[in-house]
């Protein structure tokens, strides 16, 4: 069990053949990529950040929360910071299991919790200039106080 | 009492530095928050943040002790 931020670009299939086990029937991989477009706006660039210390310790609890949950023999999550481009992997997540539905599962509950709970953000730098930070400015914009 | 702080992503762009160490009255990350707030102008709420001290969540109404390490955690966006 391991949950990783990584600075440098992730390798899929390195992640991959460390999944391999003998026993595991099924092994349920998920990839997320920067995409080109959100919300209507031209992404350019996107850059992510973490605070790591507790980024791991997070995201460690959240794979043992997998293995206690479904009956899967490991789990995997890495995700990338620093700046990525178009189609870059943000996220890795791998699940294996003796019988592909718990494998299928626990990828899915990996991937839901990291994305809420796990100290990582997101900034988008966008064709026409603009940039904003993901979830953030919203909040912020509705506590403005105008003077 | 005296504090770290570390900042990330939008609060770390709006306080335009990544880490300083303060001296306040605030004795709680509730307190710390809200003097932060009003010195820098921080738009984001308590309500939309998390908190963690020495690198763990922690409430809002924690005792914080001197030298804490404290890091108010902006709304996450992983994947």
């Amino acid at each position: 069990m391991s949950f990783a931020i990584s600075e440098t670009p992730i390798d899929p299939q390195s992640l991959k053949n460390s999944m391999e086990n003998g026993s595991s029937g099924a092994c349920v991989t998920f990839e997320g990529w920067t995409r080109n477009q959100n919300e209507g706006k031209t992404v350019r660039l996107l850059e992510y950040s973490a605070y790591k210390p507790l980024a791991e310790k997070e995201g460690a609890r959240i794979l043992q929360e997998a293995l206690d949950r479904f009956e899967i023999e490991k789990a995997v999550c890495v995700h990338r910071v620093g700046t990525l481009e178009i189609g870059d992997i943000a996220v890795w997540v791998g699940a294996s299991s003796a019988h592909r539905g718990p494998a299928f599962e626990a990828c899915r509950y990996i991937i839901d919790e990291t994305k809420t709970r796990v100290p990582i953000w997101k900034k988008e730098h966008y064709q026409n200039g603009d940039s904003g930070w993901i979830n953030a400015e919203a909040s912020a914009d509705s506590g403005r106080i105008i003077s | 009492m005296t504090y770290r702080l570390e900042y990330f992503a939008l609060l770390k762009e709006q306080r335009g530095l990544g880490s300083e160490t303060v001296a306040t009255e605030a004795r709680t990350p509730a307190q710390l928050y809200s003097f932060l707030k009003a010195e820098h102008g921080f738009r984001l709420e308590q309500d939309s943040l998390k908190v963690a001290v020495n690198e763990e969540f922690a409430d809002w109404e924690t005792e914080l002790r001197d030298g804490d390490l404290i890091v108010f955690i902006p709304p996450v966006a992983g994947g």
